[in-house]
């Protein structure tokens, strides 16, 4: 699938645009892995996921869009988390590929592995993808993943960003934002919830690496998230994608709400789309339709307690982190950026 | 595959395989349905057509199959795509993101389409061997005479006047409505085995059945009879009434005699029309209107195309007398309901002759030998909701009964009364199917449509609509119809856009293919209702799980 310029797309594609999964009134080549009936649905239905899973949403649109990239011959290496436990209680999997668990931190140099294997039977066609969630990737993998990174082996890296430990109960990461409510940063005090100025970039890390390819998606914006899939797939060598996927029970939004609040993260500003190659910001996906940070937060009771009084200067800094996002990566639509 | 037990290593004591077999389908409180609401341009529609559902087929390009669909319900979609004040376009969801969708624009393509490629009207039902009599070849006769024949009925059409289309020839001038548009429609109609036989004006109904054989009656002589108001003066034969002239400008019989400068008196449709029509014959007109421009029941479009042409507007005017210059005319002011009073000032109008367009009435010899059926307090024939009469097999519709007076609305009652015959006809009783809810804004998920304004009609410049007849407003080019057919956010009606089946995240749902839509695989949908969230026209809903 190759991304058509946002022009063309609004000329050509009037009642829906091109923001649907599908439309009967594009050529089956243009539209979506997702709306083809030929699917893999690499991740199945009777999953344990619960209601709502962003995280299973995100894996199976990632894993589809590899497959048919790599024409079908395709490894993973999954880190231990929601992602492995809810998919494959032994001896039972939702997956539909060849698939491989071992530790919680250690997916990247599985991955690694299992890539320099296929290097040494002079396998090139298959192909190396390897996933985790926040915890198992930015927190406990990260030494194994900045090796993947700076050898560039020829992995194919996703971390799905639900922003805490969600198999274990919701405890915070490195990617639970300030001001968040986990079952480590309890709602107590002066300060509650996770504190500000904590966490770190990943995307921002990984291109210090200068690998290939860097760049993030999230499950409200398949067509965004599906090209940069097969984007990634066409380098060779270590690839970092994040994806953005709520977690209805540990964000305490509402299951039906999940694509919803990963649209407004991304049109408020807190989760930017960004693409870099070799170190490089080559392209970002702009905001469509600005909405306010506080709508964003308003249906997540992780962040209820930024709305009392006393704690005006969390909601003030959570806005801060959107404006800078804004600013930094030039989000802001066509029109409204500056000349 | 079962497991050897002495081979296999310790703990495993189930079979190795997929999750299938685990059916999460039993965590659910709530399931999701597919549903089909009533998109409201359906809903505005008086002549009951399915435009999202045309449209819908209009989007692909499938203009034949599109004009099937709407002619399923309205056999005159050229003339309605010019003549129709559209209220679809008044109640069109999109109207609330950027503009309504033109459908009108669009009815009109496909009407002028159909007639170009000459597309026969199809009918559906074998012959039933009745005979069903039609007075009046006015829309709202021409669309019951249309929809029995397609039922299979054999139709006959009995106009008293000279030409077929009633209204639609005789009032509405034909800078909006050209003839040939009328004469193609009405042909089409009569290629259906219609017989339609002029200047045969019916006195007694029981009477023409009897002697023709028929086995009902739909009587739509619409109204005719100018209404008038008695203005003193030396020289009456300087006032002629609208209907007169309109008609005569069809069929014309008398030469039209309105001097230079012309007083039209009202504030209708009608009004607006003369004024508009003696512009293009010459005239220098003005409108006289006893209330305010806001009080004018004429379409606000059609005075400010009027005012474009150069037609003076008068407000809060009565015309008292005439004399050998003109007319005596009072001005009024609106008293605190909103209802002109006089305020005794007085000026004078030079004009050469005075047009009455004080509204029409039903011209009631019709009801000769009908007993039981007679003109209520407004001057019309009550009817039921089937649109039958007290004369058991007499149905009437159009501009005689209680309604408001357009050609869609005939329409309308043309296709109601033509089903409720037809149900007479078997001796049964026609039941409408009950309507869905209608798909309001808020059933929408907007994000998923692409900004897109409405694309104009172009419009002749008033220079040339001041003198001669041309069409006012000209069609859509292909490309813009199509634009504006894909403009449709098929409001409440699933149209494909594989959302719910992209988005599951328990692939709970199978797509069935082209045109068959999807269905829920309720063995593993949880009920998260993020399908119903993310469905962009409403077609979803989650319903509570029977315990």
């Amino acid at each position: 699938m190759t991304k058509v310029p946002d022009s063309e797309q609004r000329v050509k594609f009037y009642q829906t645009g091109t923001f649907t999964v599908g439309n009967r009134l594009l050529d089956e080549a243009q539209r979506t892995v997702q709306a083809s009936v030929e699917r893999a649905n690499s991740l199945d239905s009777g999953h344990r996921a619960c209601q709502g899973c962003g995280e299973a949403l995100g894996a199976r649109y990632v894993v589809d869009a590899a497959l048919r990239a790599a024409d079908d011959q395709l490894i993973a290496a999954n880190a231990t988390g929601c992602l492995e436990v809810f998919t494959t209680p032994y001896p039972e999997s939702a997956w539909r590929l060849p698939w491989i668990h071992s530790l919680f931190g250690n997916a990247p140099a599985v991955g690694a592995g299992i890539a320099a294997a296929l290097r040494a039977r002079g396998r090139e066609d298959v192909r190396v993808i390897a996933q985790g969630g926040d915890g198992g990737t930015t927190d406990i993998g990260m030494g194994c993943l900045s090796g993947v990174f700076e050898r560039n082996d020829d992995v194919l890296y996703v971390c799905y960003n639900n922003q805490a430990y969600m198999n274990t109960g919701v405890q915070r990461s490195s990617q639970t934002p300030p001001a968040a409510r986990t079952a480590t940063t309890t709602v107590a005090g002066s300060e509650p919830g996770n504190e500000l100025n904590s966490g770190k970039s990943v995307p921002l890390i990984a291109m210090a690496h200068g690998i290939p390819y860097v760049a993030t998606a999230s499950v409200n914006d398949l067509h965004d998230l599906e090209y940069k899939v097969v984007k990634a797939m066409g380098f060779r060598g270590a690839r970092y994608l994040e994806v953005f996927v709520p977690c209805p029970l540990g964000w305490g939004s509402r299951p039906a709400d999940t694509i919803k609040v990963a649209r407004l993260a991304t049109q408020c500003g807190m989760f930017p789309l960004i693409e870099a190659e070799y170190g490089e910001l080559t392209a970002v996906t702009r905001i469509r339709d600005r909405r306010p940070v506080e709508e964003y937060l308003k249906l997540q009771r992780r962040f209820a307690h930024v709305f009392a009084p006393e704690n005006a200067h969390q909601l003030e800094a959570l806005r801060e982190i959107a404006e800078r996002n804004i600013r930094r990566f030039n989000l802001l639509p066509n029109e409204e950026a500056a000349p | 595959m079962s497991i050897d037990s002495a081979k296999t290593p310790f703990a495993v004591t189930l079979d190795v395989g997929g999750s299938l077999l685990n059916k999460t389908g039993s965590w659910r409180s709530e399931r999701p349905v597919y549903v089909d609401r009533l998109p409201p341009c359906n809903h505005a529609c008086p002549a009951g057509e399915d435009i999202q559902g045309w449209l819908y087929h209009a989007e692909e390009g499938d203009y034949r199959g599109a004009w099937e669909s709407l002619i399923a319900n309205n056999p005159l979609p050229a003339i309605m795509g010019r003549a129709c004040y559209h209220p679809c376009q008044q109640a069109c969801n999109r109207a609330q993101l950027d503009q309504a969708v033109n459908i009108h624009a669009v009815e009109r393509y496909l009407g002028d389409l159909a007639l170009e490629e000459q597309w026969p009207a199809q009918i559906v039902n074998p012959p039933s061997g009745k005979r069903v009599l039609v007075i009046g070849a006015g829309p709202s006769g021409l669309s019951a005479a249309y929809h029995l024949a397609r039922l299979g009925h054999s139709v006959e059409i009995h106009e008293a006047g000279p030409l077929p289309g009633g209204m639609m020839r005789f009032g509405i001038p034909r800078y909006r409505l050209p003839r040939e548009v009328v004469d193609g429609e009405v042909q089409r109609i009569v290629n259906m085995g219609v017989e339609l036989q002029l200047n045969r004006r019916v006195d007694d109904i029981p009477k023409a059945l009897e002697d023709g054989g028929f086995d009902a009656c739909f009587v739509a002589i619409g109204a005719h009879i100018a209404k008038r108001v008695d203005i003193p003066g030396p020289d009456a034969a300087r006032i002629v009434d609208a209907v007169s002239f309109l008609r005569d400008m069809e069929t014309g019989d008398a030469p039209l005699q309105l001097g230079r400068r012309v007083v039209v008196y009202g504030g209708g449709n009608t009004a607006v029309d003369v004024a508009r029509t003696a512009k293009r014959l010459g005239a220098e007109p003005m409108i006289v209107y006893r209330r305010s421009r806001s009080q004018m029941p004429a379409h606000d479009f059609e005075i400010d195309e009027a005012l474009e042409e150069g037609i003076v507007v008068n407000w809060l005017r009565t015309i008292t007398e005439s004399d050998q210059q003109g007319f005596k005319i009072e001005k009024m002011t609106l008293d605190e309901n909103g209802w002109p009073q006089p305020t005794g000032e007085f000026e004078t109008i030079e004009a050469d002759s005075l047009v009455l367009a004080l509204g029409q009435n039903v011209d009631q010899s019709i009801l000769t030998n009908l007993p039981g059926v007679t003109l209520n307090r407004d001057g019309v024939v009550e009817v039921g909701a089937d649109m039958a009469t007290a004369f058991a097999g007499v149905f009437a519709g159009g501009d005689m009964v209680p309604a408001e007076r357009t050609v869609t609305v005939a329409v309308g009652h043309g296709k109601k009364a033509a089903r409720n015959i037809d149900a007479y006809l078997r001796g049964e009783t026609y039941r409408p199917l009950p309507k869905s809810e209608v798909a309001n804004f808020e059933t929408l998920n907007t994000w998923y449509y692409t900004d897109a304004e409405q694309k104009m009609q172009p419009v002749l410049d008033a220079a040339r609509r001041r003198s001669t007849f041309e069409e006012v407003h000209t069609g859509l080019d292909a490309d813009s119809a199509l634009f504006e057919a894909r403009r449709c956010l098929s409001c409440g009606n699933c149209f494909e856009c594989d959302n719910c089946y992209g988005i599951c995240p328990d692939n709970a749902i199978t797509k069935l293919g082209a045109g068959k839509r999807f269905e829920f695989k309720y063995d593993y949908c949880k009920g998260c209702g993020m399908c119903v969230a993310e469905c962009p026209c409403g077609a979803i809903v989650m319903t509570p799980e029977a315990t």
